[in-house]
């Protein structure tokens, strides 16, 4: 079984988001995404400061196996990079939820009532 | 259509993430793909090649028919045993299939065939069987393990019953034996040593876990794809086709057109193909920037001076664990320098252009 943290919000497409007290969102790939892909081998990062809006692809993420899109889950300005992960981009498959996040965003909308909350997304996980 | 073959329950239990393949319920890894690699280049490892057609032919003339059948010539085998790579092509020199045949006797070959080519293929061999009175019997009572890595042979000594092991230590490579309804072949597509054991369904899947506890780890077709891209195999379906010939395939080695006298399917459109000029081949690219290569990425290539002669295309593209740099094979124009720019979600990265091997016997090259 994935872990699915409760305290975070889930997109469809498999990404978390977490509101940090500053009022950023951290985003990253659950552990689900992460185990679905198995050993990842390179992320290529959206630009800081490139604004998206949500359901842009501004990341794509590498497994031996294949690439995969991440989507923006909501609308933003990208603020801050992981840049750890160009060289070690298996602590996604490690630290899902910490060491392995993606990107900081400075949201431009109030878009997080429509994402998922754990219990949600761990009901799309069993279906 | 979704097959399993007889080891799958083996592999629920193994904890194999099980996927689709060639219609096929196959694992593609127990845990990690990459660990699975390691395990291959260092150590051992062993992958269900089941689903793979085992063939034999007998009566009639075998000789004269896989000499008209194959675009390599099978009177290279002189030896009880030994084993011949070759692709079988249709007419206008297309690859309908690559296979390996054993050449066990004057009275008995045995073919090995893709699982994904599996119905035409049978069609294709059983067309042109008749006419030399040779009888194709497909064995799908049989099952195959395939055991590779440095120490693979050793500790499948350790697994496998004594009379099968007296057959299989003298085994030089490239050759196979069999053992009442065992067989065992000293040959791979990892670029490691080991054997392809093919043996009654009944009893694989005590093997499984008797060369499981020999040391022998589970690896999936994750791994056996990157294991077999690094040691610049072919995979059939990727990197040729019907619609590609041998000499534009990076296999005009498997060819053989002498004696000039050996008619064989498909050898007027490889030799019409010589006289006007082979236009592109299979090179290997090595990523010199960070990404990972992939399938029908667009290659452009650069002469020896820089400037731009045309486009090429990756036929299978990866990651590669043991170099730890991104890998793939490439159909080029001939001409292409020893650099090249490959295009990726719309940017252009440099690539070195290599030989199409990059690993083997667990080393570099």
């Amino acid at each position: 079984m994935s872990e699915v943290p409760s305290e975070l919000k889930y997109t469809e497409s498999h990404e978390w988001l977490r509101v940090e007290d500053d009022g950023l969102v951290t985003v990253g790939i659950s552990d689900h995404a992460q185990a679905l892909l198995g050993d990842l081998v390179f992320v290529e990062l959206p630009e800081v400061a490139t604004e998206f809006v949500a359901g842009d692809e501004c990341c794509v993420v590498e497994s031996v196996k294949a690439a995969s899109d991440v989507y923006m889950p909501i609308s933003g300005e990208v603020v801050e990079v992981n840049e750890v992960l160009a060289d070690e981009p298996e602590i996604i498959n490690s630290s899902p939820y910490d060491s392995g996040w993606l990107f900081k965003i400075k949201p431009s909308a109030d878009e997080l009532a429509d994402l998922m909350d754990a219990e949600a997304y761990q009901a799309t996980l069993e279906e | 259509m979704s097959n399993k073959t007889v080891l799958f329950d083996k592999h629920v239990e193994y904890k194999g993430k099980i996927v689709d393949f060639a219609g096929w319920q196959m694992p593609v890894n127990y845990g990690s793909q990459m660990d699975e690699h390691h395990q291959v280049r260092k150590d051992a490892g062993m992958f269900d090649v089941s689903h793979m057609v085992i063939v034999d032919l007998s009566e009639g003339d075998i000789k004269a028919f896989l000499q008209y059948l194959l675009a390599n010539n099978v009177a290279k085998l002189q030896d009880a045993g030994k084993a011949l790579y070759s692709c079988m092509l249709n007419e206008t020199g297309g690859v309908i299939d690559d296979l390996i045949v054993y050449y066990m006797s004057d009275a008995w070959y045995r073919v090995v065939i893709n699982a994904g080519t599996r119905d035409k293929d049978l069609a294709w061999i059983n067309k042109h069987a008749s006419a030399y009175k040779v009888k194709v019997k497909e064995r799908d009572d049989l099952a195959m393990i395939a055991v590779q890595g440095p120490n693979a042979r050793t500790k499948a000594f350790e697994a496998l019953p004594v009379d099968v092991v007296e057959a299989a230590v003298p085994l030089k490579r490239f050759f196979g034996a069999d053992c009442g309804e065992w067989f065992v072949g000293r040959t791979g597509y990892t670029g490691e040593d080991g054997f392809e054991i093919m043996l009654p369904s009944s009893e694989a899947e005590a093997l499984w876990d008797k060369l499981a506890v020999a040391g022998i780890k589970p690896c999936g077709l994750g791994a056996r794809d990157t294991l077999r891209l690094e040691a610049g195999m072919n995979l059939y379906g990727s990197d040729m086709t019907e619609d590609t010939s041998p000499l534009i395939s990076g296999l005009s080695w498997t060819v053989a057109l002498d004696p000039s006298e050996r008619e064989f399917i498909g050898r007027r459109a490889l030799e019409a193909e010589k006289a006007t000029g082979v236009k592109q081949k299979i090179v290997g690219l090595i990523l010199e920037e960070r990404g990972v290569l992939r399938g029908h990425q667009k290659v452009i290539a650069e002469d020896e001076t820089g400037k731009v002669i045309g486009e090429g295309e990756i036929t299978s593209g990866t990651f590669s664990p043991s170099l730890q740099k991104s890998i793939a094979l490439a159909r080029v124009p001939v001409a292409i320098g020893k650099i090249c720019k490959v295009e990726i979600r719309g940017k252009l990265l440099q690539a070195a252009v290599v030989k199409p091997v990059f690993v083997r016997d667990g080393q570099a090259v």
